[in-house]
């Protein structure tokens, strides 16, 4: 057989686009029949993996975006700068994800603009959603400059006539209130996630609700961020090419084993002070829950990421940051549904829909970080070169 | 003050007229359902159904007894549905009802995982789906008249009237009737006290009734949202000092060096 050369489409590529088919799908099913067609929510669990992972991960895995763009512009570590961009576009492309997510999730997408409008100032989701909005428009200025870039040196002279530095250089003076902005909503919006389960004093199990919630919410998706920072940096220098000096990505996991092990130290103190230390031991099965998110995602990464063997090994850094990022998701996954109550009576296991729901979304943020890595300067950057 | 409901289970005879009555004033649809082996019917509330009298089998005396209880929406005095909706689609009426404006609602369904009893249900089978939950008869409260399940129950056990005045004549029963009721008035103090009051003559974890506690479930959150805005001005404040502060370092830095190749004396 005759192979044609010109290979435009990468074998990834393809299988991505029939991930995105397979969960468009079910979508259509949704807005036709309803979600009780293609999920297996029910009244005793009306929130799945839906808000599981794309919510609760989605946002806390998105947190390299103000985490980086804090620590480079705001505590000025100018050796991290090859890493803000890409970390500022994929916390981008998840808080699009996110809103996608809640478009299928929500009973009433078409109504989503009601937030803006009739204001529930008691509300934490009403907060989570107002800051998840703004922060999605700053995270899109904070990136634009790239796109200008991008632009200017685009293949059609149509496009190449208009001017883009004009746009360019007013982003950039309003840079640093962006970052500022940046970091603002997500302190507000990663803590508010806590918050929101708070109103659940009944149904939250005891190893984890607890008020202080919303702190350990915002501390855990500081710690996820450089980590989500090595695991994705390190997957798109295997496609695409540019290896990022192993300095940058040892920084990032340097600060991991603080930032862990302060959470480490909040939450034993924190069931000590409530008394519930020994649920650690009694509370079975969950407390099975509670140490596999503890081991995977607290400890061992701590552990990992003091060895500067670990610390000087690709290899040994990216799987420590995979550790890091696995125990963040349980821990979501236990705090919004497994260590929940449903009411009596009812069982929950996601529907394959669901998961085809959230799989197609992915896929479709794959093939934006794929398109955006092709065509414009996200990985170099021009101010690296000596504009700022 | 707000309005109450007082149910005596020991006045319920399970007829579930109330239940009858319900879905006649709401225009609610029948649902089908299949034996399971109890006489209770519906087997659980949904979108369809606002109430059910749940029917516990329970040991007195070495005499089978059936014990009644009503279940729909409780109208929270401080309630977490209302606390918790993103639109504010969810209201504490000032006499009692807990309503709920559909033209508001974005269908977020957090009503449904904050509610401590399980109440609002969702329409999971519709294209364009609302919650759906008891209104209290708020549309008929509206034009003086009782809620629907009240008006229809044929033996008095319940009983429509201000809280308060509910609250001293379950007392009085009590008082009057030691051997034939706990002492024990749910929904006067639970989660903060509820607009529908319950005596019984067992104890209530027997008829199913989650044993809360008097603090409105809604505390922790309040809190939480309460520390929004000095922490907000506070992070906002902190990260511009930072910013100031590194960027002076490295201005100060820069000066020094550029003193150092003037000078051209090394340290």
């Amino acid at each position: 057989m005759i192979q044609q050369q010109k290979r435009t489409f990468p074998l990834g590529i393809s299988v991505l686009t029939i991930v995105v088919i397979l969960g468009l799908i079910p979508m259509i099913i949704r807005y036709i029949n309803g979600l009780g067609a293609v999920s297996n929510l029910s009244d005793g669990r009306p929130w799945g993996f839906w808000i599981s992972f794309d919510l609760y991960c989605g946002v806390a895995l998105a947190a390299g975006g103000f985490t980086l763009a804090g620590w480079v512009y705001l505590f000025n570590r100018e050796k991290y700068h090859a890493v803000a961009r890409p970390a500022v576009l994929t916390a981008f492309l998840g808080y699009t994800l996110v809103i996608l997510a809640l478009l299928v999730d929500l009973g009433q997408p078409w109504y989503i603009w009601h937030a803006m409008i009739y204001w529930n100032i008691h509300s934490p989701l009403f907060e989570v959603a107002i800051c998840v909005m703004t922060y999605t428009a700053v995270l899109a200025l904070e990136f634009s400059p790239a796109v200008f870039e991008g632009l200017s040196k685009s293949n059609l002279p149509v496009i190449r006539r208009f001017n883009w530095r004009i746009p360019w250089r007013i982003i950039r003076t309003i840079q640093i209130p962006l970052v500022i902005a940046g970091v603002v909503l997500s302190t507000l919006h990663q803590s508010s996630l806590g918050s929101m389960l708070l109103m659940m004093p009944e149904t939250l199990h005891p190893l984890w609700y607890t008020p202080i919630l919303p702190i350990l919410f915002l501390n855990s998706a500081i710690a996820v961020g450089p980590a989500m920072v090595i695991f994705e940096t390190t997957l798109s220098s295997r496609v695409f090419g540019h290896r990022l000096p192993l300095d940058i990505l040892s920084g990032l996991g340097k600060a991991i084993p603080y930032i862990l092990g302060l959470y480490l130290l909040l939450k034993l103190m924190d069931l000590m002070a409530r008394g519930e230390i020994g649920l650690i031991f009694t509370a079975y099965p969950q407390n099975l829950l509670w140490w596999g998110e503890m081991i995977i995602g607290v400890i061992l990464p701590v552990i990992l990421f003091s060895m500067p063997g670990v610390r000087q090994s690709r290899r040994g850094v990216f799987w420590s940051a995979v550790l890091v990022v696995l125990g963040l998701i349980l821990n979501r996954f236990n705090v919004s549904m497994l260590a929940l109550a449903m009411r009596p009576g009812f069982t929950y296991f996601p529907h394959w829909m669901e998961v085809a729901i959230s799989a197609g979304l992915i896929a479709d943020a794959l093939l934006v970080i794929w398109l955006a890595y092709r065509l414009l300067p996200v990985a170099s950057h021009e101010e690296a070169t000596g504009t700022t | 003050m707000g309005k109450g409901v007082l149910y005596d289970a020991t006045k319920c005879i399970g007829c579930r007229a109330c239940q009858v009555a319900c879905k006649q004033w709401n225009e609610l649809p029948a649902v089908a359902t299949a034996n399971t082996g109890t006489c209770e019917n519906p087997p659980r509330m949904d979108a369809y159904t606002f109430t059910r009298i749940h029917f516990s089998e329970i040991e007195d005396n070495g005499k089978f007894q059936w014990v009644f209880n009503k279940l729909q929406c409780m109208h929270c005095e401080h309630p977490a549905c209302v606390e918790a909706c993103i639109v504010g689609a969810l209201e504490k009426r000032p006499d009692g009802p807990v309503t709920y404006d559909d033209r508001k609602c974005i269908g977020c369904r957090y009503c449904q995982v904050a509610c401590p009893f399980g109440i609002p249900n969702f329409e999971w089978d519709k294209p364009m789906p609302w919650i759906r939950k008891c209104t209290f008869c708020a549309d008929r409260q509206g034009a003086g008249l009782k809620p629907a399940c009240v008006t229809t129950c044929p033996t008095g056990a319940l009983n429509f009237g201000e809280r308060d005045d509910l609250l001293a004549e379950a007392r009085e029963r009590i008082k009057a009737a030691p051997g034939r009721y706990v002492d024990h008035i749910y929904g006067e103090k639970e989660v903060g006290g509820t607009s529908w009051l319950y005596l019984s003559p067992v104890p209530f974890e027997k008829l199913g009734f989650a044993s809360h506690s008097s603090e409105p479930v809604t505390v922790n959150a309040a809190r939480a949202m309460g520390a929004v805005p000095p922490v907000l001005l506070g992070v906002a404040a902190a990260m511009t000092g930072i910013y100031w502060l590194t960027k002076r370092r490295r201005k100060l830095s820069r000066v020094e060096k550029s003193d150092k190749e003037n000078t051209g004396v090394p340290r």
